[in-house]
């Protein structure tokens, strides 16, 4: 990795925080620049950031980061229920709760590697899963999803005498509602906060100590570092970036649900951030918005647009076109989702950023250092720790 | 006692399915040494490789009613029984088992075609990148059967010679409340002749004595001039046909739709790594293991004491597994043990 001065540090986060900020006047033109979707971008963003913060440093392949969200958005949805609309509260809570869950989970995980750590976070995602929907009932309310109610106490408000409308009560930030655009901007400024943590990690000796034990954890451990309380410590930290995620998705919409916590989700997560490029800091979150951008208009396409779409050709073309592309789109919108997942894995392992690296070295590049970068880029095919 | 029995008897045939998977995930983890996602979605084709030919029999042409003589009316008649009559409704009848048929040339195909065209390309790479592509490819094929097959279950029913129960109690002497479905116990049988079959096919064929070689060490029989390469795409190929028809019989115990596959799959992951990854007779007693423990913790009276455990046992044995003997029941030392 090529050393980073913090003056192109700083440049990278204004920049950010600039393309995230006026995302709403940037995306217009794809017809994403309206609230409900930017909000997805922002939270699904600040998740996978998070989930980069293990995966793509420390290299451990998790697959139960869904059960940390989830725990977020319960608990987000709890503290709406009983303390205060205050999305502060509720935020600080899940972000605390669901670090306190990885920490629980990440020590038992953690003390194996490769294929058993993977299983053994599925296996404890499952079992949140399975809970949630069963015996934990009374704190989950199972299939229907925990909600709001008229009549929930909501102690804090009432202590503040906070007057109570009609039907149930929008989330606020100190009276500002949370709906609509006010909510996308609280979930940018926590997206552009959470980006600035994860760089200051990334470059900081802790974020050197990950990136060693993803690339050589036996020498690290020879030369007397416990590697296990790195690796722990970067658990609980993306534990905390999917906790958050969580209360922003109750905060949002304040609803909380058990499929948060499928593993079909944590497979999501995963793929945002190996299709934007694990281990690299923009990655996570351009792979974040496109899939969930993707998966806005994919699914949004029916029979009748395709038909209007492919109208130019002629009709014995046309429905056989038709045919072959519906299988893609509408309900068959996660068929694309896992070819996309196979073709960017054994084509392009990187990811995008990988992708714009290759093309950037290709035809921005001095021949001298073409040379040199080729063989850096192969040596990702090595086999080593998982 | 008459509880235990049947919650024993309940977990044989889940057991058996357990087993028969797990049997190819390690077949594929020992030889080719890839940790397959995919085989979750395997074990979901084959059983809508029964539906599809419950749907082939059942093919149709539509037949004037000759007893309603008011109006014209047409019923569906399979061309089954047109052709054949009564032999014809036999064979819808008997669908199930027949589907074996088909799935395993089909299985075969599908088995050796993923493991030329996209297996291949991962042995180098990390665990991870292994996981990730077969869990891709699992998406693909479960997609692509929603797209066929909708998202509905699709009934396939056993063949009306074993639809009943048996009463099982009553042989042994233990009152009648004790009754298994006779289809179960066909499961539990068929799944152990298959295992069987498997396991004298590696034993006592010159083919399984060079697959047995080239698990212990690749290297040196690819030095003796063997091309162990096809040789372990053909084995690859066997764990689909196993995972395949295992789905396919049985389909009858739990309605098949695409899902079916996953909570399979990360089931039989847990079997492997209890019963000791790249360890075939582990995967195997580790599968009824993890069977009739998961069925006896769906006893009320179990439940009362610890609620919930129904839903978390098997999940629990592999974490408990995992950190006391992470080698598992019956792994080698040394295989995969960090």
């Amino acid at each position: 990795m090529a050393p980073v001065s913090t003056k192109e540090d700083r440049l990278l986060l204004l920049g950010f925080a600039i393309a995230v900020l006026s995302g709403p006047v940037l995306l217009a033109p794809f017809g994403a620049g309206y609230p409900d979707l930017l909000q997805k971008f922002a939270i699904f963003g600040i998740f996978a950031i998070g989930y980069n913060i293990l995966f793509g440093l420390t290299g451990y392949l998790s697959f139960g980061h869904a059960a940390f969200l989830g725990v977020g958005s319960y608990t987000a949805v709890w503290s709406f229920k009983l303390l205060t609309m205050n999305v502060l509260p509720a935020v600080l809570l899940s972000i605390v709760m669901s670090g306190l869950f990885a920490l629980l989970i990440g020590f038992i995980s953690l003390r194996r590697s490769g294929i058993y750590f993977s299983i053994l976070t599925l296996a404890f995602a499952q079992m949140s899963y399975n809970l949630a929907y069963s015996v934990l009932t009374p704190i989950t309310n199972g299939e229907t999803g925990l909600q709001l109610t008229r009549n929930d106490p909501r102690l804090l408000d009432a202590m503040f005498s906070v007057p109570v409308g009609q039907g149930i009560p929008s989330t606020s930030l100190f009276g500002v509602s949370m709906i609509g655009w006010s909510g996308f901007y609280f979930c940018a400024v926590l997206l552009i906060l959470s980006f600035y943590l994860a760089l200051r990690i990334t470059r900081s000796p802790f974020g050197l100590m990950l990136r060693a034990v993803k690339s050589n954890q036996n020498r690290l451990k020879y030369t007397g570092v416990n590697t296990r309380t790195y690796a722990l410590t970067a658990f609980v930290v993306s534990g905390c970036y999917a906790g958050l995620a969580g209360a922003l998705l109750a905060v949002t919409d304040p609803l909380a649900g058990a499929d948060r916590m499928q593993w079909t989700a944590s497979g999501e997560i995963v793929l945002m951030t190996i299709l934007g490029g694990a281990g690299t800091l923009l990655g996570p979150v351009l792979g974040a918005g496109i899939i969930k951008y993707l998966e806005n208009i994919f699914s949004a396409f029916n029979h009748q647009t395709l038909h209007n779409f492919f109208s130019f050709l002629p009709d014995a073309v046309e429905k056989p076109v038709v045919g072959v592309v519906s299988l893609f789109v509408g309900e068959g919108w996660e068929l694309t989702l896992g070819v996309m997942f196979l073709v960017l894995i054994v084509f392009l392992p990187g990811g995008l950023m990988e992708g714009v690296r290759r093309v950037r070295l290709r035809f921005f590049a001095p021949p001298t250092l073409r040379a040199g970068s080729a063989t850096e880029s192969g040596s990702r095919a090595m086999p080593g720790q998982a | 006692m008459d509880a235990i029995v049947l919650q024993l008897l309940n977990g044989l045939d889940k057991g058996g399915a357990y087993a028969l998977i797990a049997l190819g995930l390690t077949l594929i983890f020992g030889t080719l040494g890839v940790v397959n996602f995919t085989h979750g979605a395997l074990f979901m084709l084959g059983a809508f490789c029964a539906v599809s030919m419950q749907m082939l029999l059942r093919i149709s042409k539509q037949v004037k009613d000759t007893s309603v003589t008011f109006f014209d009316s047409y019923t569906d008649v399979p061309y089954l029984q047109v052709w054949f009559g009564d032999t014809g409704l036999q064979l819808i009848n008997y669908a199930v088992p027949l589907s074996i048929l088909l799935a395993i040339p089909l299985m075969l195909l599908i088995g050796v075609l993923i493991e030329r065209g996209l297996i291949r390309r991962f042995y180098h790479r990390t665990h991870a990148d292994q996981i990730l592509v077969t869990f891709g490819l699992a998406i693909v094929l479960q997609e692509l059967i929603k797209s066929f097959f909708g998202a509905n279950p699709i009934p396939s029913p056993a063949p009306a010679l074993f639809a009943g129960s048996a009463n099982i109690g009553a042989w042994i002497g233990l009152g009648d409340s004790v009754s298994y479905p006779w289809w179960r116990m066909v499961y539990f049988a068929f799944s152990l002749v298959v295992i069987a079959v498997v396991f004298a096919f590696l034993q006592f064929t010159t083919f399984g004595m060079v697959v047995r070689a080239g698990m212990r060490d690749r290297e040196t029989v690819g030095l003796l001039g063997i091309h162990i390469e096809r040789r372990f795409t053909i084995v690859f190929g066997i764990a689909v046909v196993v995972a395949g028809i295992a789905g396919a019989m049985y389909t009858p115990i739990v309605t098949p739709d695409y899902r079916m596959g996953m909570d399979f799959l990360v089931l039989s992951f847990v079997v492997v790594v209890v019963g000791g990854m790249g360890s075939l007779p582990g995967a195997v007693a580790a599968g009824f293991l993890l069977g009739i423990l998961q069925s006896f913790a769906s006893m009320n009276e179990v439940k009362q004491v610890i609620p919930g455990i129904d839903q978390i046992i098997i999940y629990l044995v592999a974490v408990v597994i995992l950190l006391t003997r992470p080698r598992g029941l019956m792994g080698r030392k040394g295989v995969m043990e960090d």
